[in-house]
């Protein structure tokens, strides 16, 4: 194994990435990138959703192998196969959904990590089959006084909340010895107090000597807990700084990007009388905690309002709430002056709401059935496609074909099953049943989100061009560029609320990047 | 050499029939060497059934008599299965459909045939309805799972059916037996002449096996039950009712296993008895199975199965058990369920 000495005077890096390289099919999502961490530093992470920073930590962690570059640790280049092969090197990793089996204890879901003979481990494994639990329980002990995290080794997983679970992962961890610690966005779960308590305990683990990497969107974070910061977009490093030299103002240029892409001819259209209101909305999330805390918004016809926001902050609870999909626990949604609130997910479709939903693959399409079938999948009832009880087959096939044809969707025919056509072409096949409808009011959730340049293109002409009819479109996205470039008019949700608006010629990429992370204009 | 497992994208239609085919010769296969441990010799002993329930008149007979059963049953699973709820319960709403029809025709002894005999299936279907509504109407409201409500109505069905025959109705001249008195003439299904072919209730499971075709193919109703079986996420953006499915799916699935419990109790045994069902209503999953959730395929897969519970007759000369039988029924099914899980991989060995 080749030596590398580093540069600097502090002797070897940590890590050192080395122009790493990772594609999947054919989305690049790292492209050379080179990433470097020393020891007792906190390093932050920085990017969008989708940047690539968990696939460089999932490489370093060794679920994924790089398809290019090189990875040293302490100057050494390795080879990392397997998580296993990352904890025989002192790396580990706290991932945003833990790894614990919810019906033992804490000190049971630590002794399960530990293996026989490894030398890195805190405590020596005892003998196989001697109970190795009050060893694991005194040690968990001494840790938790080291670095102030409270915990009780007899509780067990189920009874903790998901902070707490957060510490049993940073346990395991310090138990098997790290010297590199990675955090998948480990706030996302946290309290702002026990936020306090993780940020109190990483500064105690650096100043060990521990090297902490810290994912994260937030630039609060960034700012308060890190010494250096690499931002990426794009699966591209676009720089790496001392947070001392900084400010989230800068911060949030890079991350997000310093121009828009691409420049569509968006033609004036006079906006109408309002289609869709939205006023005082509340709504739970799947965990029964609230996710919209009074959203008030109004979309008119030939406009269209463009959401931005990090994902999580109710964006999706909207959506669902608006189309009918999530029930609201307070407010009201009007359309089209008739109030829909709480109607179901039929009848506000009724209304002339056409939904291209997020998840097009789990929730937009039946992926095994056939192209024609997707197509009439929201107005299979209309009187034109049936007759009495039956489905009209024939006109069925020649509106398939209609369909197809006019939105451009490559399939072999309409009677392929939609789960072999590519991504590109099940989102041409929803806006296609979602457009000819006539609708009076698209809900569109990340529209070209994992779309390649050229379908994303014909997606956002197709948007502008029912926006021309006179179509009201609310636009969600956590693409700013593509929120910049097809909104009149853009407000930015953070944590169940609307934190700003403003008409699109008067944003800009920081004041709504500094929204999105959650600092008001 | 490097082995790697894919999902596959589509299984052909070849394979998804090779794979019922393999199925059956590898429950064959097992079932031979449990058989060879009892000292039997399986090839003889598949000879023996083979013949006794398919090569002679009256085992043939015999044959369509459970297969009878097993189609009515089958045909209604398949709209069932197909949305996706696992109606393990035919066996009880069979029997309630059994109950039914006995309670229709102890009641009206003198109607004429044309009157009872109808009256007779559609109470028969109502009953069985109702027992298959209660856990579709549990799935929808409060989210239980279908395949254990719907068992544990089975054992409530069994029980009111002892009750009934061991108490109320247990006929005054069966010399304490628990059987009803038998049915008047009126309320007995014609057969086939020489043999025990209740052929109303055959022409009815023929006919409902194209009608349940047509019905999950070509109509606004089967797509739905389609889209909802397979996606359900969808089904709810495209804004169908998942209470209206399961409690439309599973009123047809339990209203056809009651009509095969009137066929029973009217066609077969001509009055109400303990053990009118010999697990009819179990084994109709593995015929719905076997024919691909296809209700037109039911119907041979039932005569295949009939054949098979004729034969357990058959095999219990050559000094096997006839739960021999329900051993063999249960390979069938783990091979099946089991092979539809490998059908979605594909195994690619690449030398390199």
């Amino acid at each position: 194994m080749a030596e590398r000495r580093s540069k600097e005077k502090e002797g070897p890096y940590a890590v050192e990435m080395v122009k790493i390289t990772k594609r999947f099919l054919d989305v690049l999502a790292n492209d050379r990138v080179s990433f470097s961490v020393t020891s007792g530093e906190i390093h932050a992470l920085l990017g969008e959703n989708g940047a690539g920073k968990t696939t460089l930590m999932n490489i370093l962690y060794g679920l994924y192998q790089a398809d290019e570059g090189e990875i040293y640790i302490r100057g050494k280049r390795v080879s990392i196969r397997s998580p296993r092969d990352a904890m025989q090197l002192g790396i580990g990793m706290v991932h945003q959904h833990f790894k614990l089996v919810a019906t033992n204890t804490i000190a049971e879901n630590i002794a399960l990590g530990l293996q026989l003979g490894d030398l890195r481990t805190a405590v020596k494994f005892p003998w196989l089959f001697q109970n190795p639990l009050p060893d694991v329980e005194r040690r968990i002990k001494e840790l938790s006084e080291r670095y102030g995290l409270r915990i009780d080794s007899r509780s067990r997983i189920w009874q903790l909340s998901l902070g707490e679970q957060q510490r049993v992962e940073i346990f395991k961890a310090l138990f098997r010895g790290v010297d590199v610690l990675i955090l998948d966005e480990p706030t996302a779960v946290l309290t702002p107090k026990e936020a306090e308590e993780l940020f109190r305990t990483l500064r105690t683990m650096a100043s060990e000597g521990h090297a902490v990497i810290f994912i994260t969107h937030k630039l609060d974070e960034v700012v308060r807990i890190s010494d250096r910061v690499t931002v990426l977009r794009n699966g591209r490093v676009v720089a790496s700084l001392r947070t001392s030299e900084t400010d989230k103002k800068q911060l949030a240029r890079l991350m997000i990007g310093r121009e828009v892409l691409f420049r569509l001819e968006k033609e004036r259209v006079q906006a109408g009388t309002p289609v869709l209101e939205v006023r005082e909305l509340e709504a739970l999330n799947d965990k029964g905690l609230p996710a919209l805390r009074g959203v008030s918004l109004k979309v008119c016809s030939g406009e269209i309002l463009g959401i931005a926001g990090v994902a999580g902050n109710g964006q999706k609870e909207l959506v669902e709430v608006v189309t009918g999909l999530r029930k609201a626990t307070g407010g009201e949604v009007r359309i089209l002056e008739k109030e829909v609130t709480n109607l179901s997910p039929r009848s506000v479709a009724k209304q002339g709401v056409a939904h291209i939903p997020e998840e097009r693959i789990r929730v937009g399409v039946v992926p095994s059935m056939k192209v024609s079938e997707n197509l009439m999948l929201r107005n299979y009832r209309t009187h034109e496609f049936t007759r009495g009880p039956f489905l009209d087959a024939g006109f069925i096939n020649e509106h398939s074909r209609r369909l197809v044809g006019e939105y451009n969707v490559q399939t072999p025919s309409v009677n392929t099953p939609v789960k072999l056509l590519s991504g590109g072409n099940i989102q041409r096949l929803i806006l296609a049943r979602e457009m000819s409808g006539d609708p009076k009011l698209i809900i569109a959730a990340h529209p070209t989100y994992g779309l390649d340049v050229g379908a994303t293109e014909q997606i956002r002409q197709l948007l502008l061009r029912q926006r021309k009819k006179g179509v009201a479109v609310l636009l969600v996205s956590e693409d700013i560029e593509e929120i910049m470039s097809l909104s009149d008019r853009i407000a930015v949700m953070f944590e169940g609320r609307i934190i700003g608006e403003m008409p699109a010629e008067e944003a800009s990429i920081e004041a709504i990047g500094m929204m999105m992370a959650g600092m008001k204009p | 050499m490097k082995i790697e497992v894919a999902r596959r994208e589509v299984p052909t239609r070849l394979a998804l029939i090779l794979s019922s085919v393999l199925s059956l010769l590898l429950a064959l296969i097992v079932a031979g060497v449990i058989f060879l441990g009892y000292g039997v010799d399986p090839i003889e002993a598949y000879k023996r059934i083979f013949s006794g329930s398919f090569l002679s008149p009256y085992g043939f007979f015999e044959t369509v008599v459970k297969a009878i059963p097993l189609m009515v049953c089958g045909v209604g699973l398949s709209i069932a299965f197909r949305a996706r709820l696992w109606n393990i319960g035919a066996e009880g709403q069979l029997l309630m459909g059994a109950i039914g029809a006995t309670w229709i025709a102890l009641s009206f002894p003198e109607a004429p045939a044309i009157a009872l005999q109808p009256a007779m299936f559609l109470i028969g279907f109502v009953f069985g309805a109702v027992w298959g509504l209660i856990p579709g109407i549990l799935r929808a409201k409060f989210g239980s799972e279908v395949a254990i409500t719907s068992l544990m109505m089975n054992y409530i069905a069994q029980r009111i059916l002892e009750y009934l025959v061991y108490g109320p109705w247990k006929g005054p001249g069966e010399w304490g037996f628990p059987y009803t008195t038998k049915f008047s003439v009126s309320g007995q299904l014609p057969r086939l002449l020489g043999t025990r072919i209740h052929y109303p209730t055959l022409l009815l499971g023929l006919g409902l096996s194209v009608a349940l075709y047509v019905l999950t193919t070509r109509t606004r109703f089967g797509f739905e039950v389609r889209v909802t079986g397979e996606n359900p996420e969808a089904a709810r953006y495209a804004g169908m009712s998942f209470l209206r499915i399961a409690i439309l799916t599973m009123l047809i699935s339990g209203g056809l296993a009651g009509l095969a419990g009137v066929g029973e109790v009217a066609g077969v045994q001509l009055r109400l008895r303990t053990g009118i069902s010999t697990g009819y209503g179990y084994t109709a999953i593995i015929v719905t199975w076997l024919g691909r959730l296809n209700s037109l395929l039911v119907v041979p897969v039932s005569l295949l199965l009939g054949g098979m519970l004729v034969g357990g007759d058959a095999i219990q000369l050559i000094g096997l058990p006839f739960a021999a039988i329900d051993i063999f029924n249960g390979l069938i099914l783990l091979f099946v369920v089991g092979g539809e899980i490998l059908m979605e991989y594909e195994v690619k060995v690449r030398f390199q």
